[in-house]
């Protein structure tokens, strides 16, 4: 799974933020998903994602086995969407991350289209969906609301931190490596194009959006915090 | 998961990208430390540190001579120099630990990477949650906090004493001994997790019951929650049932995950399916 739903932040925040997966069901239609599965991001690479990602192999940045020491002065930081697409060996989600809606509503379009017959997901605001629902021509199947975080919340870092971690669902990015990104580009030793790299490269499902966490670090550095609260808004 | 002490040589690069902050320099013998009680075995560290391996006791060297000169070196954040991170053979119960952490490890129960969880994203094809129910899930831990499965059996307790029942195909589930009271296996409530799920479906009439029940259950759990909550739209793709009950209760949506209905039965799986199974 790409666990996207919990991602923080309000629905303005998610302007920049299209998560367009698709999943075969165990037992049900998962025996012959995988050329299906290839298919969906070899057409997902048309429409210019920011990631594309399988939830066995990870994203288009990954960590290296074996980094060449001279790496710490000259990395190649560009993301590698071939090798998602040539490392796909089981059928796994698959996803594609998107900084745009138009292209998200065009991709999503077309896998109308392409008829693949797996579940397709959109995660991004509730409206930004619908939005590519209607231009497909496509009525909502099922919606999974997130209700925010609860409990106790006094143990959550700040909204920025939270907006940078929360893009890993499944908590791989940390808070203090995010809050160390945010004071990196503050005190300028690293840009945010490197920064987002660093968090990206921990995402094991390849569904960080380097876009949005770009914004994000530019967002810190003016220090405009999220409107978002922390805690889910109810009637306790 | 454990740190060699003949290769570590304390950069302290591994101590930021702990999600449970686990990881720390020992000021007495200089080398990277976890605290195992605190690790979920979530593999962060072995999986997303890319790794060098540069000769340790050369590194040391520099890094004496560079602290002496008040020097800093400014390296790769996401670099362990000499691969110091070597995984232990798991036993039962820490297993469980790995199970619900490291994302790439599929749940034997469902067979499902991640949480193990399909939720609503593949309802179009499996029925899971139908017109007129909802489908709750109740995630403990989550964000990067952590939570303990006694922790997680207070809330099964509570949802168990309410009648609900849980849904079968979840991690959880298939760790309790005692379904209908929602007991976990004893052997393990003191195990840490990154996060897990519980998984139930109600009839709509009872979604507001049991949103006010997990409000005073999270109340006593040292943890975060984040619920999620999933519904079967209309033929129009509307949702005019839940949405209003949950802005009744206050809650402002902001994000959702979609499921667009592209789904279907793969002809011959369904040959191979009793008609019981075939719900969609």
């Amino acid at each position: 799974m790409t666990n996207t739903l919990h991602r923080f932040g309000n629905a303005e925040s998610f302007r920049d933020d299209y998560v367009v997966f698709a999943i075969a069901s165990k037992g049900k239609n998962d025996q012959d998903a995988l050329p299906k599965l290839r298919r969906f991001l070899e057409i997902a690479l048309e429409y210019k994602p920011v990631n594309l990602g399988d939830a066995r192999h990870g994203g288009a940045l990954r960590p290296s086995r074996d980094v060449n020491p001279l790496s710490h002065w000259k990395r190649d930081v560009k993301p590698d969407f071939e090798a998602v697409i040539r490392g796909l060996d089981t059928p796994t989600t698959c996803a594609a991350v998107f900084d745009n809606k138009p292209a998200a509503e065009d991709f999503v379009k077309r896998i109308k289209e392409e008829d693949f017959g797996l579940s397709v997901n959109i995660s991004t605001s509730i409206d930004g969906a619908e939005q590519c629902c209607h231009y497909a021509g496509i009525p909502r199947h099922s919606v999974g609301y997130s209700l925010g975080f609860e409990g106790k919340t006094e143990k959550l870092p700040n909204s920025q931190v939270l907006m940078l971690s929360t893009m890993c669902g499944h908590g791989m990015i940390s808070h203090q490596l995010a809050r160390k990104m945010i004071d990196w580009v503050k005190e300028g030793r690293r840009t945010p194009e490197e920064a987002v790299t660093y968090l990206s490269r921990f995402c094991s499902c390849g569904i960080f959006n380097t876009s949005r966490g770009k914004r994000i670090l530019m967002d810190a550095i003016h220090q405009k915090a999220s409107e978002a609260p922390v805690a889910a808004e109810h009637a306790k | 998961m454990r740190i060699n002490p003949e290769k570590c040589v304390a950069c302290g690069n591994c101590t930021y990208v702990c999600p449970m902050e686990a990881i720390y320099i020992d000021p007495i013998t200089n080398r990277a430390k976890i605290d195992d009680d605190e690790c979920v075995e979530c593999y962060a560290c072995y999986n997303g540190l890319s790794r060098e391996h540069l000769n340790p006791t050369l590194v040391r060297t520099v890094r004496r001579v560079l602290k002496w000169a008040r020097v800093r070196f400014d390296p790769e954040p996401d670099v362990c120099p000499t691969a110091a991170f070597e995984p232990n053979e798991l036993t039962w119960p820490r297993v469980v630990r790995r199970a619900f952490s490291d994302p790439r490890v599929p749940h034997e129960s469902t067979g499902v990477e991640g949480r193990g969880t399909e939720e609503v994203k593949t309802n179009d094809v499996s029925g899971r949650v139908q017109t007129g129910e909802v489908g709750f899930t109740i995630e403990f831990g989550r964000p990067a906090v952590g939570v303990r499965l006694h922790e997680v059996q207070e809330m099964c307790f509570a949802l168990a004493r309410a009648g609900v029942a849980f849904e079968k195909k979840n991690p959880i589930t298939s760790l309790m001994t005692d379904v209908s009271t929602g007991t976990i296996r004893p052997d393990i409530l003191g195990e840490k997790l990154m996060s897990a799920i519980v998984e139930i479906k109600v009839p709509v009439s009872r979604a507001e019951e049991i949103i006010r029940l997990v409000w005073e259950v999270e109340k006593k759990l040292d943890t975060v929650v984040a619920l999620g909550v999933g519904v079967r739209c209309d033929s129009a793709g509307e949702d005019e049932i839940v949405e209003p009950i949950l802005a009744r209760l206050g809650y402002k949506l902001e994000r959702a995950k979609t499921n667009i209905g592209l789904g279907r039965l793969n002809a011959a799986q369904i040959v191979q399916m009793t008609p019981e199974k075939v719900t969609a």
